[in-house]
């Protein structure tokens, strides 16, 4: 293929592997089909309908591919989970909600590489055999769903999508979906109750395993926009060369969106596991702010656990990390007890108070909770009460506790995983810097009432 | 309410895309609505309901839980904040303050069930969204639909005198 030039100052860092966003950024790159066609787009789906679905999927097991959404659940084992004996129709839906905070990939993908997308849905389609696929955007990115819905158009056009594509006696429509700006419709069950036009309740697994019961109650797969670019070069390199990408278990590239107090915020693709947090830190993102020293990351979405910049991490096989020596990688960041998630790693230097940084995260997921579960309706809200209390210095120590103690009955007790995602910042924040938090309180103000709707309320109680 | 035919032909379309059940044409009938009359009325409630053949609550209760969806007229340009993390650490509350200076907007009456805040002159209106996945060159906004991003509370005068 031709060599690749990238705009000046976007071009990549020496450590990146460039293959999701090979054409970000790139010199003479635009979204029509001409150019992608030109550069070997749709070269893999003309090949992947020559071939058995079984054979595809069975690449993609051999691929190791995780999913890129959040969960680094393996996609050819969720592709395998369509009953068998199914014969309802089969749906494809990418998600393409990017709603985890921290999170900047996919917008890159279908702004500048949109056939990339519809090539990846459209192999993923045939494998399942899905004739009719959704894509699932976020309100936020209209200009995304018109480039979208144009690429989609030209595809059709070209016979790569429609009725009998390239005479392979296989259908395939996909027609984007735009939300309406709730996160909850990120999670693959309250996206699919949001197509099919209702509030985005998430379901209840089990039994509404989207591959058992999903849109319209039928099979349905749901992956995110960076997975299904994956399914394409793992057809172009086969499972097995795919495999050698990353390290074992983790493997492939992945981008990573930083955030926060770098000199140099932004996507970087790596190869899963070959760099380290330190070397993210210094050599793609150029090192912390001159004078700063590092004080907390968020390393996969706000939704993951922080990590503190002095804590130690003992391996099962004996080694000790730091958290600079942590590769980025699904497994070692889970042991070391937050999760890769979404790719999104947030940098919080010595400038930044805690306090405040969870209270920010707090009126996120207050925000945002659908409302269902009794936990997650209630104590969202309630964590961030207490902890805007904290901030304000309205608070007395023992509320840096209680705030530990809504996030609690909040884990494990709902329908979805928002829950967790709500929760685990809160605990992992109040349980790494519990000092630093508590010393924005004030003990005189223990046991007293300061909250001025509170107050009403137990005035009515007494009277 | 007069929806133009050039309307009716784009939401007839919109609703061709879901084969196996008109409910889920919901939202896209709303957005093209709210694209159009710039919220959703009543009546757009109405038929909406009477178009896709629901009871109109299961229209309403749609409009009523995504923030994306308004129930009343905002200012002729919509202004969205990012209010999240990322974003937030960067400086996005004070380039919110300094947009309602700019702009001549009160927010001190918006609530959670009332984000929007508009401008005497009803010129703008703003509100704080959360995360606008652009987390990477924070602080940014949307205005009406086009990202704007490293905000500065010196460039976004810029921003707003191409509007
Ligand atoms: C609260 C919540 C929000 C989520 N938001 C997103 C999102 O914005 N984008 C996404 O791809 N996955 C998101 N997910 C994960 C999806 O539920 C689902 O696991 C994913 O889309 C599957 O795709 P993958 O296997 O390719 O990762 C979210 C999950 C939860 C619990
Ligand atoms: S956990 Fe929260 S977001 Fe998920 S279903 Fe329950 S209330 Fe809704
Ligand atoms: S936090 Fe503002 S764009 Fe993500």
């Amino acid at each position: 293929m031709a060599s690749v030039e990238y705009l000046p100052g976007k071009q990549p860092h020496a450590r990146e592997h460039r293959m999701i966003f090979r054409n970000v950024d790139r010199v003479g790159w635009d979204q029509s089909i001409e150019t992608a066609i030109a550069d070997g787009a749709y070269e893999m789906l003309k090949k992947a309908v020559t071939m058995e679905r079984q054979a595809i999927i069975n690449e993609v097991k051999a691929s190791g591919l995780r999913g890129r959404g959040g969960a680094g659940f393996p996609t050819g084992v969720k592709w395998g989970f369509i009953p068998p004996t199914n014969t309802k129709p089969v749906y494809l839906i990418c998600n393409a909600d990017e709603s985890e905070p921290g999170t900047f990939k996919d917008r890159y993908i279908m702004h500048q590489d949109p056939h990339q997308l519809v090539e990846g849905m459209a192999i993923s389609a045939f494998a399942v055999k899905a004739s009719l696929c959704y894509l699932y955007i976020r309100e936020e990115f209209p200009h995304a769903a018109k480039i979208m819905e144009k690429a989609i158009a030209e595809a059709r056009a070209k016979g790569f999508l429609g009725k009998n594509i390239l005479g392979s006696g296989f259908d395939c429509e996909i027609y984007v979906h735009r939300g309406a700006g709730a996160y909850i419709c990120g999670e693959e069950t309250g996206l699919i109750e949001s197509l099919e036009g209702k509030r985005p309740y998430p379901r209840i697994k089990p039994p509404y395993f989207p591959a058992a019961l999903g849109l319209y109650m039928s099979p349905t797969i749901v992956n995110n926009v960076e997975s299904l670019c994956h399914v394409k070069h793992i057809l172009q390199m086969g499972g097995a060369e795919y495999a050698k990408l990353g390290t074992p278990n983790n493997t492939g590239t992945r981008i990573l969106c930083v955030s926060g107090d770098v000199q140099k915020p932004g996507y970087y693709e790596v190869e899963v596991g070959k760099v380290t947090m330190g070397e993210v830190i210094n050599d793609l993102c150029g090192g912390l702010k001159p004078g700063r020293s590092l004080k907390a990351i968020i390393p996969g979405g706000s939704s993951a656990k922080v990590l503190k910049a002095d804590e130690k991490y003992k391996l099962k096989d004996g080694r000790e990390l730091t958290i600079w020596d942590i590769p980025m990688d699904f497994d070692t960041m889970a042991a070391c007890g937050s999760m890769a998630g979404s790719g999104g790693v947030m940098i919080m230097d010595d400038s930044r108070s805690m306090a405040w940084v969870i209270n920010n995260l707090n009126k996120f997921y207050q925000h945002e909770s659908c409302g269902q579960c009794t936990p997650c309706r209630e104590g969202s809200p309630w964590m961030a009460k207490i902890s805007d209390r904290i901030v304000a210095g309205n608070a007395s120590p023992d509320d840096v506790d209680m705030l530990e103690q809504v996030a609690n009955q909040i884990e494990g007790k709902t329908i979805c995983a928002f829950g967790e995602a709500a929760s685990w910042p809160t605990q992992s924040f109040v349980r790494k810097f519990r000092d630093e938090i508590k010393s924005v309180t004030k003990t005189d103000l223990s046991g007293k009432i300061v909250n001025e709707e509170t107050k009403l309320a137990v005035a009515g109680l007494k009277a | 309410m007069e929806i133009p035919a050039e309307l009716a032909a784009r939401i007839d379309e919109a609703i061709t895309h879901y084969p196996v059940s008109k409910r889920s044409a919901v939202l896209p009938v709303l957005h093209l609505l709210q694209e159009h009359f710039r919220f959703i009325s009543e009546e757009a409630v109405a038929w909406t309901a009477a178009k896709l053949g629901l009871e109109p609550i299961k229209v309403l209760e749609v409009v009523t839980f995504y923030p994306g969806f308004r129930q009343e007229a905002p200012g002729k340009v919509h202004i969205r904040v990012c209010r999240t993390l990322a974003c937030a650490m960067a400086g996005s509350y004070e380039v919110m303050n300094k947009f309602c200076e700019v702009a001549n907007i009160d927010r001190s009456h918006t609530s959670h069930h009332h984000p929007i805040a508009k401008s005497d002159d009803g010129k703008f209106s703003i509100e704080f969204v959360e995360c606008l996945a652009s987390c990477g060159s924070a602080p940014v906004c949307l205005v009406e639909d086009d990202l704007h991003e490293r905000l500065t509370t010196e460039n976004l005068g810029d921003v707003l005198a191409k509007y």
